[in-house]
């Protein structure tokens, strides 16, 4: 196990060289610089070359990629050419808020589609199956930033019984060590931060929890379906075992191997930056940040934030398949 | 059993909600006391001399105040830390008498040493400041720097020759030519006066410039405690959270109704509306066109539109022919149905604009302007007389992925032009490019021969309209005109105040006879306000001269 571990995460060094050339050559393949960017309407060619020298990006695209190894080399991502504020101060301030929403959303997509999924294929064909499958074919379609802004309509405008925005109330004061608010909440045994942090969680967890709950309830239904009808199941109920032990411990519990697969695929996209629920909800995470540097031409963030986002990819991959082996023991990672 | 568990699980949503209502209706008492105003970005610093978006000069506004200001709502330059200012007989040197009495946030006096210190940093910047990306105004309204770097315009090309302290309550700034837009200019924020002591305290021209060349300040002076002599001051800011402002206890003026003032990035037209409803601000800018009826519609907001402010214009590239003929000018100036696009595209955003600047600012041309009316007959009439056989080919050329506030939809503008002059004798060749950077490079570059193009002032002078434009030779335009070079150049020289808004009538007019473009709409954009929210006074140039302290609660 400490063996494929450490082979996954050397790979990481291949993985991130070949996405940075990529990512650099992809950058700078989009028209137009920074300099022109920065300038807008005022941008007359004098100015562009000025801010184009002085940025260096009228050096050579070799010497460029080289002294953008270096700088990362260093331990330093580069700082921001719109805001002046380091990659890695913004990559530390916002992934934990990314982070929470990920969190959320697979909490709510899990702790219900498992259920849904689950009563589907044990009533199967039934109206209760029917609705499942017509619910999550509208989870699946129904686009994100609509769902949000009915959410917010809804429990926000109308009833205002949750907030529309943020992370915490806008006049709280709390100090956040660590970042992730509701973790901060509960280390300083504050029960109202934490009923804050949540109360500001629901609605962008539901809204990007969508697509993941109709996945997994899709998912969990299908795979019960299959599972439910192996010959060790027809075994387990024919030794009499109560038929609540036969669904958790042999049906569920053999189910969850593809569920888990799409859990962890499901949690990695997440955590790359869900971009419209995070602009929908005002929430200040790594989405809606890396898409605002994308017409602003911001390289060193481009290339920062989505060597960031590689990694977390990489690393909730390598989780997922370490989680298979305790999920089933007869999978061995060699 | 499990009907149980299903009967439990509703049970527990039910409470968590009704809970959460509760939460939310203990929350709001508290809220009152504060203003809470969205906009769609963070500000980039507060330093207000280094930078140059809308957002950053919004809440610098607040903390600073510069020698002159603007009439709240108007463009009138006002007294603000200087009460008066008189120009030397040859206007090259500008006498500031000085308010008494105020005091820095930080208790620090303010007086004419502090002034100069302050334009002497500027002057002085070292060479990570001089970037136009960062010193943008200082770049725009003086030019030249005391020591430039390498390629950056030096003292022969600066406006700015000196400050002189004359006591303790006066300053002269000298020029090194005339120009009267000048105190236009210095009354933005970004010339405000900064607390020298806070300057040097907090590093304000320290940073590094990274391998890639950008500059990150070391200082804290622009992000932690930005220090001046407005009605707040900066109490904390969370970059993409909140930005917090507190009254100034040492502010010379009346004490801000509002102690508080919290303002927070919604990127999102649609969620930052949605927050003004539910209640979680009280303000928020740039409300979206379509949404105006909504706002307008609610009984718990106000819609505050901004006087129009910006121009949007055909523009006539004259190195391209036959637009260097003015007859083909004046064609294309009757072909054009500004009223029916204002109708169609612009709505309650715009008006038909008869030329280059807006009603609200001096040197607008109330008569004598020539009148270009729809007229398809007559547009053919002119293009025969230039001698050139119907219809005349033309590129134009409009931007994709773009919305202004003088260009709100450029596609649907552009058909409506395009089905005029097809109408008009000419046969339009229908070109586009994403606004960033292509389309812009390619009309500063002078590629284009007719485009879609605007304006928002930079600071609110006819200069920054007009001899911006037209004062001298661009790739933009493709012309020369000396006698209206030299025209525009007395007008910016011009230091008596009535007879340079003379001078800068006749040059509207003038310059709408020489039709270098053909202007079509004014654009404003508007704010929304919770009803109870009061004093709020809507300017010309938007955020820039928009201060917060005269707002108040109704009771």
């Amino acid at each position: 196990m400490l063996r494929f571990i450490v082979r996954r995460l050397l790979l990481l060094v291949p993985i991130l060289l070949g996405l940075s050339i990529l990512v650099f050559g992809w950058i700078r393949a989009l028209p137009g610089s920074p300099a022109q960017t920065l300038l807008g309407e005022r941008a007359t060619p004098q100015l562009v070359a000025e801010v184009r020298h002085q940025y260096g990006l009228d050096k050579p695209l070799p010497i460029q990629y080289w002294d953008y190894v270096k700088t990362v080399g260093s331990g330093n991502l580069g700082t921001s050419i719109t805001t002046f504020r380091p990659v890695s101060y913004e990559i530390r301030h916002r992934f934990p808020a990314t982070f929470e929403l990920a969190l959320g959303a697979m909490v709510f997509a899990i702790g219900l589609g498992i259920p849904l999924g689950f009563f589907a294929a044990k009533k199967y064909g039934s109206l209760f199956d029917q609705t499942s499958l017509v619910g999550s074919l509208i989870g699946i379609s129904i686009p994100i930033f609509f769902l949000g802004l009915i959410l917010k309509y809804i429990f926000a405008v109308r009833l205002h019984w949750l907030p529309s925005i943020g992370r915490e109330d806008i006049l709280a004061t709390r100090a956040h060590p660590t970042g992730f608010f509701v973790l901060d909440a509960i280390i300083g045994l504050d029960p109202g931060g934490l009923w804050d942090a949540i109360r500001h969680l629901i609605l962008p967890s539901i809204a990007l929890g969508s697509i993941p709950l109709a996945i997994v309830t899709r998912i969990t239904r299908a795979s019960v379906l299959d599972v439910q009808h192996e010959d060790y199941v027809r075994t387990a109920r024919a030794k009499g075992l109560p038929p609540n032990e036969v669904d958790r411990r042999h049906v569920l519990r053999n189910a969850l191997l593809p569920i888990s697969t799409i859990i962890g695929l499901q949690t990695g996209l997440l955590l790359s930056g869900a971009v419209l629920t995070e602009t929908v909800f005002a929430w200040p995470g790594i989405g809606s940040w890396l898409t605002a540097a994308i017409p602003n031409r911001d390289y060193p963030v481009l290339q920062g934030g989505i060597l960031f986002v590689a990694i977390v990819f990489v690393l909730v991959n390598l989780i997922v398949d370490i989680s298979y082996a305790i999920i089933n023991p007869r999978i061995r990672l060699s | 059993m499990r009907k149980k568990v299903l009967c439990f699980a509703l049970l527990a949503v039910t409470v968590a909600v009704m809970l959460v209502g509760c939460g939310s209706s203990k929350k709001k008492s508290a809220a009152s006391s504060t203003f809470v105003f969205a906009s769609s970005a963070d500000p980039v610093l507060l330093d207000p001399a280094l930078v140059s978006d809308g957002e950053s000069l919004r809440i610098t506004n607040q903390i600073f105040q510069s020698l002159v200001g603007f009439k709240p709502g108007g463009s009138e330059v006002v007294p603000q830390l200087a009460t008066s200012w008189t120009p030397s007989s040859n206007a090259l040197a500008w006498t500031f008498e000085l308010k008494k009495g105020v005091k820095f946030s930080d208790g620090t006096p303010f007086n004419a040493a502090a002034v100069c210190y302050n334009y002497d940093r500027w002057y002085n910047f070292p060479a990570t400041l001089q970037n136009p990306a960062v010193s943008y105004y200082w770049n725009t309204v003086f030019g030249g720097f005391a020591h430039p770097a390498k390629g950056n315009p030096g003292p022969d090309k600066s406006l700015y020759k000196s400050c002189t302290t004359n006591g303790d309550s006066e300053i002269t700034l000298n020029l090194t030519r005339r120009s009267s837009s000048f105190i236009s200019a210095i009354g933005l924020p970004n010339f405000s006066i900064a607390s020298p002591t806070a300057l040097k305290k907090f590093d304000a021209n320290a940073g590094t410039v990274d391998s890639t060349g950008v500059f990150h300040p070391t200082g804290t002076f622009a992000t932690q405690s930005p220090v001046g002599t407005g009605p707040y001051m900066l109490q904390s800011w969370e970059p993409a959270v909140k930005l917090v402002l507190v009254a100034n206890p040492n502010y010379s003026g009346s004490k801000p109704a509002i102690s508080k003032v919290i303002y927070r990035p919604i990127a999102d037209n649609a969620a930052r509306l949605q927050a003004l409803q539910s209640g979680e601000i009280q303000g928020m800018d740039y409300v979206a066109p379509q949404d105006y009826s909504t706002v307008q519609k609610d009984a718990t907001l106000q819609l505050l539109k901004r006087p129009v402010s910006s121009i949007g214009y055909i523009g006539l590239n004259q190195a391209k022919p036959p637009m260097n003929n003015l007859l083909v000018r004046q064609a294309m100036a009757h072909a054009i149905d500004k009223a029916a696009v204002i109708k169609a595209i612009y709505g309650q955003t715009g008006e038909v604009a008869n030329q280059f600047l807006p009603p609200s600012l001096f040197g607008f041309a109330s008569s004598g302007v020539p009148n270009y009316a729809y007229d398809p007959a007559q547009s053919k009439a002119l293009l025969t007389k230039a001698g050139l056989t119907l219809p005349v080919k033309i590129d134009f050329w409009y931007p994709t992925g773009v919305s202004r506030s003088y260009m709100p939809d450029p596609q649907r503008i552009f058909q409506a032009f395009q089905s005029t002059l097809n109408n008009s004798g000419f046969k339009v060749v229908p070109h586009s490019a994403p606004w960033r950077p292509d389309y812009l490079g390619g009309t500063q570059s002078g590629k284009y021969q007719v485009y879609m193009l605007g304006w928002i002032a930079d600071y609110y002078d006819p200069q920054d309209f007009l001899n911006v434009h037209f004062g001298s030779a661009t790739p933009l335009f493709g012309f020369k005109n000396p006698k209206l070079f030299a025209e525009l150049a007395k007008a910016d020289a011009e230091p008596n105040a009535a007879l340079r808004t003379k001078d800068y009538e006749q040059a509207s007019i003038d310059v709408m006879k020489f039709l270098p473009m053909v202007p079509y709409a004014w654009g404003s954009s508007a704010l929304a306000l919770k009803k109870n929210v009061l004093g709020y006074v809507p300017g010309p140039i938007g955020p820039v001269n928009e201060p917060w302290a005269d707002l108040h609660f109704a009771k």
